[in-house]
């Protein structure tokens, strides 16, 4: 007799459960374990690491993120009331700036500004934190520009209408009415993109370090150099958990929250 | 001029693309007067009104209001919209801000109002809508009727020297109207000028002054509610009202 669709459905879930674990099982049996700990996770290594890696290159990568932030979301927002601007060569000029710095790679922009500028002009970036910093602002800026954008036009229409019925300025009324109210649609998202920068900032060691600025991945990189053992990527790669994975823990609870405001 | 004509709409024409949308309206309100707007959808009532505070930019004609030219690209519009209130058939209070803030929020950052003062205003203009305990609620906490009567009290705090209603109870669920329509009722027999878009035959009917009924963006009749609601004289103004009226 043939099985009825959800039993049918049902012996499938099983199957898949089984494989699931099968598969872990033949993972953890056939991996050389000694060999893998001994190449990737060596404890007199790991402890090598610290305190450099927390209060040199987890600083650094701090600094790297929290200067392209800030400036990513000054220029993001202005940006973003330029491409909203009733002034079409504002529109243009923020939508081509926009197009331009989320279509190429951050190392290839990080290289032009970082390297190309300088050799072109001859003209010297003053500060080695702001020539990884700046560049990387630009690039967020154009990511942010377009967040912070559809947060102003997620706000309704009627608000805008509103504010300028009571005798408020346009001006006035954006700061005032509408993006307090953007602000609060654009957070979750703001919170991802600085997930991102922490990331990207790892490439900013392509410019050329001193030991002063390396950051992160920079620090992970060398250790290996010195160790020829992967342990200290490795805990790199823990300590940029440990910063990432509360932010996108919050990230997930501001949704649910505003999920369940809204409801 | 006459003082005494608050608004004063002449050969109006919008056009969106396309679609003219108002073809020519002259309409003059005089102080004191309650003016209601009837037609069907479509027929451009709400873009008269929305011409009235220039939410919407005239494609041709003037609006003066308080012999203010506001046609006039010289005209000051922040300063002119201080003085007609306006409320919305959708509410748009500021999500953001407890009542008490929805209410004193323009005359602080525009009248300039101190802070003291602007919570005395709002608290009596509260009081008189009824809903003195519901100063720190938010919007979202509120039922439609009540966020509806929280926006009148918002646009009289501007003290302003005309009301225009754009459907203000057509977003309602049936048994809050009549709160909204009190409240309007009474404003109307303090002698407040108002512009009325509405549905509500039976408001229009015991309230206004004049009704203006409007069709395919043009004024196809006005007069008192006894003659345009009762004995309506144009085949179309019939036809509008026998099926609003007997639904």
């Amino acid at each position: 007799m043939a099985l009825s669709k959800r039993k049918k459905a049902m012996y499938m879930r099983y199957v898949m459960y089984i494989v699931s674990i099968a598969i872990l099982i033949v993972v953890i049996l056939f991996i050389d374990w000694g060999r893998l700990g001994n190449a990737m996770f060596r404890w007199n290594i790991v402890k090598d690491q610290f305190p450099n890696i927390l209060t040199k290159a987890a600083k650094n990568t701090v600094v790297f993120t929290v200067l392209g932030f800030t400036g990513g979301i000054s220029f993001g927002l202005l940006f973003a009331l330029m491409r909203l601007s009733t002034i079409r060569p504002y529109r243009w000029f923020a939508a081509t700036y926009i197009e331009i710095f989320r279509g190429i790679p951050l190392l290839v922009t990080l290289l032009i500004l970082g390297f190309g500028i300088p050799i072109a002009t001859g003209w010297h970036w003053p500060n080695p934190y702001l020539q990884g910093a700046i560049p990387l602002s630009l690039v967020a800026s154009a990511y942010m520009a377009e967040t912070i954008r559809a947060g102003i036009e997620a706000v309704p229409k009627g608000q805008m209408e509103a504010a300028r019925s009571l005798g408020m300025s346009y001006a006035r009324a954006m700061i005032t009415i509408i993006i307090p109210q953007a602000l609060r649609i654009i957070v979750p998202p703001l919170t991802n993109e600085f997930v991102l920068l922490i990331k990207d900032t790892s490439l900013i060691s392509v410019l050329g370090v001193t030991a002063a600025t390396k950051d992160l991945a920079r620090f992970g990189r060398d250790g290996v150099n010195q160790t020829a053992n992967a342990t200290p990527l490795i805990v790199a790669g823990l300590v940029y958990l440990a910063m990432t994975l509360p932010l996108t823990q919050l990230v997930a609870w501001m949704e649910r929250r505003t999920k369940a405001a809204s409801r | 001029m006459n003082a005494d004509i608050v608004v004063n709409v002449t050969n109006l024409n919008k056009s969106f693309g396309d679609n003219h949308v108002l073809r020519g309206i002259d309409l003059q309100v005089q102080r004191g007067e309650v003016v209601c707007i009837i037609g069907p959808s479509g027929s451009g009532k709400s873009t008269l009104l929305r011409c009235v505070n220039m939410l919407e930019t005239p494609t041709a004609g003037t609006v003066v209001v308080l012999g203010r030219n506001l046609t006039d690209i010289e005209c000051d519009l922040d300063e002119a919209r201080t003085h007609i209130g306006m409320v919305f058939q959708q509410f748009n209070l500021f999500p953001h801000m407890t009542a008490l803030e929805n209410v004193c929020v323009a005359q602080r950052k525009v009248l300039k109002r101190s802070a003291a003062e602007a919570k005395e205003i709002a608290h009596g203009l509260l009081a008189r809508v009824g809903l003195v305990e519901k100063d720190n609620a938010y919007p979202a906490q509120l039922s439609g009727g009540q966020q509806q009567r929280i926006a009148i009290a918002r646009a009289l705090a501007m003290k302003p020297d005309v009301m225009l209603f754009d459907e203000a109870t057509s977003a309602l669920d049936p048994e809050l109207v009549g709160e909204v329509l009190q409240v309007m009722q009474s404003l109307a027999h303090e002698g407040m000028t108002m512009l009325v878009v509405t549905h509500e035959m039976g408001f229009a009917k015991s309230v206004a002054d004049r009704v203006v009924f409007m069709d395919a963006g043009v004024i196809v009749e006005q007069g008192p509610p006894s003659q345009v609601i009762s004995a309506p004289v144009e085949e179309r103004t019939r036809s509008f009202l026998s099926s609003v009226l007997n639904h």
